[in-house]
């Protein structure tokens, strides 16, 4: 199969942010960053549906500044075949503009498979990948958390408030990917070899008018300090207590 | 003085408690935007229109029903295409759904139709003049986000539980409209999964009790379903440790790359505290940790702590709550 994966490169989730001066962003002096989690599971799904399948090609996709191509050989690194770098100042706001560009450069593609994580942790939107599907008139799976493909089809399971559907659809295909179908591969010392002469082609994006912009950034109130009220079964009662006058919740 | 569009959820032949929040979110806008119109949608398989008079309740002044077969299970490609059909047809200064399970996947596919921006996952829209702007919890609710969003319609969807569902005494005018077909391929029910019968969803329950490693060994989330009991209304959540470890579906999993929640109480049994777990959970009203190492992080954002067994003290915390509960 062929099939393409879009993926954003966002800061470790796990570090303390700052706010920049401007207030507009987070400060990312120091910060460390590399491919999202949910694009690294589409990553680690487009590579073994094509094993699976035993041919293919995977090809990676990333809109940004120069420094994507980092994540990008991260991802020929972990055996994407070759990559695309749609080459913009800085990553938008807005999912709309940013699925047009991806569309545009995806059209004349053939993918039989266009992956996408189900969301990036820094815009935490989710707009991207379905918006994509959307400008490219093919069917789309959002938040897929299991995915089979085979013989032109696929199925895939998505999870709803309390419940789950069961899908299947025909390729060509978009689906972005939710937690449980992959947990992404270690690159190996061979795979980052190999990477540094894969093609990787950088052009520019064609990204239109960005019609979503970030005013401020702002740190949450810090939640009180935590408080340890007892130990073992003994402190039930108190916390009982604190559940019933306190937080009212009991 | 434009209108606003929501599109108030269905499922199963039933509104669902985010179409009342939508709904409430887009009276706040229209009324800021000059008081214009709120249009509730609602796309239902035949028979809907008898269960949409309360939309009015919460702030619509007219309900369009759009009923069709395939509505049933929920026909994502044929409901987006109604929606934006509607959009184009009428003045409207904004498309309101929830960020839901429904709404994640039609707000994205309604904007693009109609080539207009959208914001996602919304906890608060301010309009001053013709300037929109929406506040958005990113970076796992680490960053708050200030968009603007420009143009007109825009497309917004609105993170679940944020707006209150307020009533306001009005009626609203029912009125049918026509189910548009797909515009795109379309993808196929093929069965709907309902999950465990008697719980609430992480996603809407005012309480959850949260297991991880602590416990031990799988059979030991026994203990924390027992405890979700002796509440009542309590969901059952988990770490990522344990749901990869398979002691519990990935769907019960809270923390940055599962479900992200903020109930009333959250119940931490046995969580050390990761910062992929604080990222899904700490936005929560009230926090308790029960945990046996007194430096674990899960204490640092706990309202109450209690250093200790997990196996020992939440029998006795069950036996406690379901007490306090009989003497109400």
């Amino acid at each position: 199969m062929k099939i393409a994966v879009c993926i954003k490169r966002t800061p470790d989730s796990e570090s303390r942010f700052r706010i920049a001066a401007s207030g507009a962003a987070i400060d990312e002096t120091g910060l460390k960053f590399d491919i999202d989690d949910f694009a690294s599971y589409a990553v680690e799904a487009a590579l073994q549906l094509n094993e699976k399948a035993g041919g293919g090609e995977t090809v990676v996709y990333a809109l940004g500044p120069d420094s994507v191509q980092e994540s990008l050989r991260k991802a020929m690194s972990m055996g994407v075949d070759r990559a695309v770098h749609l080459k913009a100042d800085a990553i938008p706001a807005d999912g709309i503009a940013i699925a047009r560009a991806l569309a545009a450069e995806l059209k004349s593609g053939a993918f039989d498979l266009v992956l996408f994580g189900k969301h990036a942790f820094d815009s935490s939107a989710g707009v991207v990948g379905t918006a994509t599907a959307e400008f490219l008139g093919v069917a789309c799976v959002t938040a897929a958390s299991e995915l089979k493909v085979e013989g032109g089809a696929g199925t895939a399971r998505r999870e709803l408030e309390g419940a789950a559907e069961m899908l299947s659809f025909s390729l060509p295909a978009v689906v972005t990917i939710d937690e449980g179908v992959a947990r992404p591969r270690y690159p190996s010392l061979k795979g980052i070899m190999a990477a540094k002469k894969k093609p990787l082609e950088s052009k520019p994006a064609q990204l239109g008018p960005v019609r979503v912009t970030v005013q401020k950034s702002e740190l949450p109130p810090d939640r009180p300090a935590g408080r340890i009220i007892g130990e073992g079964s003994a402190a039930v009662p108190e916390l009982v207590r604190l559940l019933q006058t306190e937080a009212k919740v009991l | 003085m434009a209108n606003v569009l929501v599109f108030a959820e269905s499922r199963g032949g039933e509104l669902r408690k985010i179409a009342f929040e939508a709904v409430t979110a887009a009276r706040q806008l229209a009324d800021a935007t000059g008081g214009g119109e709120v249009h509730a949608l609602v796309a239902g398989a035949p028979g809907i229109a008898s269960k949409v008079a309360t939309l009015g309740t919460y702030g619509a002044d007219v309900v369009l029903v759009a009923e069709s077969a395939d509505f049933a299970n929920f026909a994502r490609e044929a409901i987006a295409a109604t929606i934006a059909d509607r959009a184009k047809s009428g003045d409207y200064r904004a498309v309101v759904l929830g960020f839901s399970a429904q709404g994640r996947d039609l707000g994205p596919r309604i904007a693009a139709k109609l080539d207009v921006p959208i914001a996602s996952d919304v906890t608060e829209v301010t309009a001053s003049g013709d300037a929109l702007t929406v506040k958005h919890p990113g970076y796992a609710n680490k960053v708050t986000l200030t968009l603007a969003i420009s143009g007109s319609p825009v497309v917004i969807s609105v993170r679940p539980s944020a707006f209150t569902a307020r009533e306001n005494a009005k009626a609203a005018r029912v009125e049918t409209i026509a189910a548009v077909a797909a515009t795109t391929p379309v993808v196929t029910v093929v069965e709907v999964k309902e999950g465990a019968k008697g719980r609430p969803d992480l996603g809407e329950a005012p309480i959850i009790i949260s297991g991880g490693r602590g416990l031990k060994a799988a059979e030991n989330f026994k203990l924390v379903e027992d405890l979700a009991d002796a509440f009542g209304n309590a969901a059952v959540g988990a770490t990522r440790a344990v749901t990869d470890d398979g002691w519990r579906p990935h769907t019960d999993q809270i923390g940055q790359t599962g479900r992200q929640v903020s109930p009333q109480l959250y119940i931490a049994v046995g969580i050390s505290g990761a910062i992929q777990h604080l990222a899904g959970m700490r936005t929560s009203k009230t926090i308790v940790a029960i945990n046996k190492d007194k430096e674990a992080p899960i204490f640092k954002v706990a309202d109450y702590g209690i250093v200790g067994d997990v196996l020992e003290v939440v029998p006795v915390l069950t036996a406690a709550v379901r007490e306090a509960r009989k003497s109400h």
